[in-house]
């Protein structure tokens, strides 16, 4: 078997792919232009392929991906739903394409577009304002942390901590961080959840905020909120929503509700926007009122004449990137929600927890649950039974991939032992779901009957598994420019 | 509308196997639930949807081709069909971060190609696959630096973006690293000034190349100056421009990072677009965001995954190298689509066009009485005019009476440049697109 050609490997001298408008104007030698220490040395080494190569390429490689649109994708936590066509429509629209600094006379449109968004995220979240800047959910948690510090030194306080429960995704310490903040953690309980009573230890006068993700990475609801909630306030410190899970909320029960006081929306997972094989998204931040001046970028507001504005908050935190915001996947979002309406937002959320407790109940006799009672919108099993016959969870993963579905998420949250986290999504018929289950039980007597299988698998995929650790030691990160990869 | 997925019947079966007579019984463990959300309008079906969102685009007044002579960060540029019918692909658009590199080669290959393509513009040794955007990169790049340096102070050229240096002072407040901004002479950022800044607490130098004014900078001498008190030099560069203009490797950059909007990407409203970092093998440990290598399998064929991930938060959390997790890959894929297409010369040819078109038009546009070009420095595709008048009351004037967006009014940056007007000329405007903004000049400046 041949290797999968790169771009590069097709390239031929003197092959052209697209032609530049022709030149209308009196044309003159470079140098006249541009002092030579200015010009590059060399053409920068692209490939030189025609458009029916650069068609056939990327159409051939994009032919080794699953997605969502071929395949179910029940990773966890990521909430791979799927894309209604009619969005991209929407975003598509031509007269959306304006450049950032259009004057705003001209982008009235847009504006009020943006301006409903924000309205329709701050009622589904119960939140007083909404900036939709942030590119992504990490950077959404980003400013959330950046705000939770504004406020405070607003206040005259300089606090030092941010408590996260062990159960979180890995971006929440990682923003803490980059927010200049030192990180503690707090140990979930044997119900997976936050316990009240282990969050009063560690609360104390340093801490600034408490982030969170509920439903949390089990799947399950914290049920101990609104204690939690008063725990954090009482400390004079900031509740925080990591709401990579809102799908399971949407329509049902609104953050705000609960006492948090600062929530991010992950676009691309609750409002169905394309994942992109990993982007772009966009990460709106929503705080209660006594934060809404320290937001990041701008709000949207509706001025006197009744036409739309954007307007920076007053004591604002600053940018995260430049110009308004991912505003394409931001029309998607818009679209999605207008398409729904509440009513329709709450029927998914609840078609997502029924099929993930439908699941649940059809695994757990083999998958042992790391928590036996109603998950939200996705549920966490773990393999340590099949552990001890031999396969361990990225065995049962990876065989997955030739029974022609994408595995879950596996050996997250970390403090499962071989962690199986499935969520399935409101999308996913009865009929899909039942051949997820008969697949892995599949798996689960191939362990006894041929282990092997099991343990080499993939066989069915266009390669095998890679060996990470041998390119991890020595990295190979691009193409050598005068020769074929290796 | 909605998109659920199972019949009235296979949810009572469901919910039968459950146990439960309704959803409802699974959620006890919440607390103030709500019934209605009036804040958010009844769901439309598709075609009101179409019909609703359409007459919203309807407000907007975007100009007619040939008409926004606007840059400054975002440019309108010509693309090849092929990006969008490409991207548009579903194998591509609703698929997820490669976790599983056997059923991701597609997203794979295209993240090396794209890292490959980076580092042939940027003459740099290795890419990662993509940033949120050219601010945020330049941003992450500073922390790399000091990461790197263990110091804690960035010198900023004056002229870059003055968004970028916003999203710098906002990543590098988390820190607590000191900013030092580089004051502008003649529209550059003056190597004197760089050094009087530069000491041995500098972690890294950072210039935009063109800068924000459109001005080409002495990437060199600037690199010289950095390296000569053991600080790193980063260099942010217009990618297209990277087509013509001598890259930040053999300018002796240490970090390259940009914007790759101009290479053919929509204009948007000024997002999604996708930044991209390159820098010099040492420091590959120290990159933020993720990056795709090449390995082999068990039957020793050639495949792609993300790697050295012990650097991402999945794995290191509060110790990592960033908190990026989503990126930018669909944005990226548009760009080495767009690079791919163009080609060696085709890209060179591109970039060569943006400087000739560019200079004829300030050529014409320096004919008109009392305009005249506001800095001598050689340029791209952008330069700045200093007018008789308030740029901005002519950007209204010029875009009431004609429809031509004229540029960008500087004192919306700066007030003591409010006589400024950015024009940007891309190999999209024609002789007599630019006729049309000299007589539409001319006549606003009567």
């Amino acid at each position: 078997m041949t290797d999968i050609p790169l771009i590069f490997e097709i390239s031929q001298p003197g092959r052209r792919g697209w032609s530049p408008p022709a030149l209308d104007v009196e044309d003159a030698p470079l140098e006249e232009m541009l002092p030579a220490e200015h010009v590059r040395a060399d053409p920068a080494e692209l490939p030189e392929v025609t458009e029916l190569d650069v068609v056939r390429h990327f159409t051939r490689i994009s032919a080794l991906n699953m997605c969502i649109d071929t395949t179910f994708y029940p990773l966890g936590s990521c909430t791979m739903k799927y894309n209604p066509r009619v969005t991209e429509k929407c975003a598509r629209l031509p007269a959306f394409d304006l450049h950032p600094y259009a004057p705003l006379e001209c982008s009235q449109g847009t504006l009020e577009l943006l301006h409903g968004l924000q309205q329709m995220l701050s009622e589904l979240c119960g939140m007083h304002a909404f900036t939709l800047h942030p590119a992504a959910g990490a950077q959404g948690e980003f400013a959330g942390i950046l705000v939770a510090r504004a406020w405070h030194e607003a206040r005259g306080e300089r606090r030092t901590k941010v408590v996260i429960p062990d159960s979180a995704h890995g971006t929440n310490p990682a923003s803490a961080r980059l927010g200049g903040y030192q990180v503690v953690t707090v140990r979930s309980d044997e119900r997976g959840r936050t316990n009240p009573s282990a969050l009063r230890e560690v609360m104390d006068g340093d801490v600034a905020l408490f982030m969170l993700t509920n439903p949390n990475t089990l799947g399950l609801f914290e049920d101990g909120i609104l204690e939690i909630a008063e725990i954090v306030h009482e400390a004079g410190a900031l509740l925080y929503l990591d709401g990579a899970n809102l799908n399971a909320l949407a329509g049902i029960v609104r953050p705000g509700d609960l006492g948090f006081d600062i929530v991010h929306v992950n676009t691309h997972k609750t409002l169905s926007t394309p994942h992109g094989g990993g982007g772009p998204g966009a990460g709106p931040v929503g705080v209660a009122e006594h934060l809404a001046d320290f937001l990041p970028g701008w709000v949207v507001e509706k001025d006197a004449e009744n036409g739309f504005r954007l307007r920076r908050p007053e004591r604002s935190v600053g940018q995260l990137r430049s110009f308004f915001g991912s505003t394409g996947v931001l029309i998607r979002a818009y679209a999605y929600l207008r398409a729904l309406g509440a009513r329709g937002l709450r029927e998914n959320s609840l078609t997502a927890i029924l099929n993930a407790n439908y699941l649940r109940i059809r695994l757990r006799e083999t998958f042992a649950p790391h928590v036996d009672e109603p998950c939200m919108h996705e549920c966490v099993l773990s393999a340590k039974n099949q552990k001890k016959r031999g396969a361990r969870a990225l065995d049962i993963a990876k065989r997955l991939l030739d029974y022609g579905f994408h595995p879950p998420t596996v050996y997250f949250p970390l403090i499962v032992d071989e962690a199986l986290m499935i969520e399935p999504t409101e999308t996913e018929s009865k009929t899909t779901l039942d051949a997820f289950v008969d697949a892995l039980m599949a798996i689960d007597r191939e362990i006894d009957e041929c282990p092997d299988v099991v343990r080499g698998a993939p066989h069915c995929t266009p390669v095998g598994r890679l060996d990470e650790v041998s390119a991890a030691r020595r990295p190979v990160l691009t193409m050598p420019a005068d020769r074929a990869a290796e | 509308m909605d998109w659920t997925g199972s019949s009235p019947e296979e949810r009572q079966q469901m919910l039968g196997a459950i146990g439960v007579d309704s959803v409802e019984a699974l959620l006890a463990a919440i607390p103030r639930r709500v019934e209605e959300l009036p804040g958010i309008p009844a769901g439309l079906d598709e075609a009101s949807l179409l019909r609703h969102v359409a007459a919203l685009a309807e407000r907007n007044h975007p100009p007619a081709p040939g008409k926004c002579f606007i840059g400054a960060g975002a440019y309108e540029h010509a693309a090849p069909a092929v990006v969008e019918a490409l991207i548009s692909r579903g194998e591509f658009s609703t698929t997820y971060t490669p976790y599983q590199p056997e059923v991701s080669q597609g997203t794979l290959i295209a993240g090396f190609e794209f890292q490959t393509l980076i580092t042939r513009l940027t003459g740099l040794d290795v890419a990662n696959s993509s940033m949120y955007d050219g601010a945020s990169a330049a941003a992450e790049a500073a922390l790399l630096a000091i990461r790197y340096t263990g110091r804690s102070a960035v010198v900023v050229s004056g002229v870059i973006h003055p968004e970028w240096l916003c999203v710098l002072r906002t990543y590098l407040s988390g820190v607590g690293a000191q900013i030092r901004v580089v004051a502008p002479e003649n529209g550059r950022t003056p190597l004197g000034q760089i050094q009087a800044c530069l000491d041995e607490d500098v972690a890294c130098l950072l210039i935009q190349q063109p800068n924000f004014l459109g001005q080409l900078e002495d990437l060199r001498a600037a690199a010289e100056a950095a390296h000569a008190v053991g600080s790193l030099f980063a260099a942010a560069s217009n990618p297209l421009a990277l087509g013509i203009l001598a890259s930040p490797g053999e300018c002796g950059a240490d970090i390259a990072v940009g914007d790759v909007q101009p290479l053919g990407i929509p204009l948007s409203f000024g997002g999604p677009y996708a930044g991209y970092m390159a820098v010099r093998e040492p420091l590959v440990r120290q990159m933020p965001g993720r990056l795709v290598g090449m390995a082999r399998d068990a039957q020793g064929r050639r495949g792609f995954t993300l790697t050295l991930q012990t650097r991402e938060q999945h794995i290191r959390r509060e110790r990592a190298t960033s908190n990026i997790c989503t990126n930018q890959a669909l944005v990226a894929l548009a760009a080495t689509i767009y690079l791919c297409s163009l080609g060696k010369h085709g890209l060179r040819e591109v970039a060569r066009q943006n400087v000739v078109r560019a200079h004829r038009a300030a050529q014409r546009l320096q004919g008109i009485p009392g305009v005249r070009l506001a800095f001598d420095g050689p340029y791209f595709n952008e330069f700045v005019l200093r007018l008789p008048r308030k740029a901005g009351e002519v950007c209204n004037h010029v875009r009431e009476r004609s429809g031509i967006w004229p540029g960008l009014d500087l004192g919306r940056f700066w007030p003591e440049m409010s006589d400024c007007l950015m024009v940007c000329v891309t190999e999209t405007k024609t002789r007599g697109d630019v006729e049309a903004l000299r007589a539409a000049l001319e006549d606003a400046l009567k």
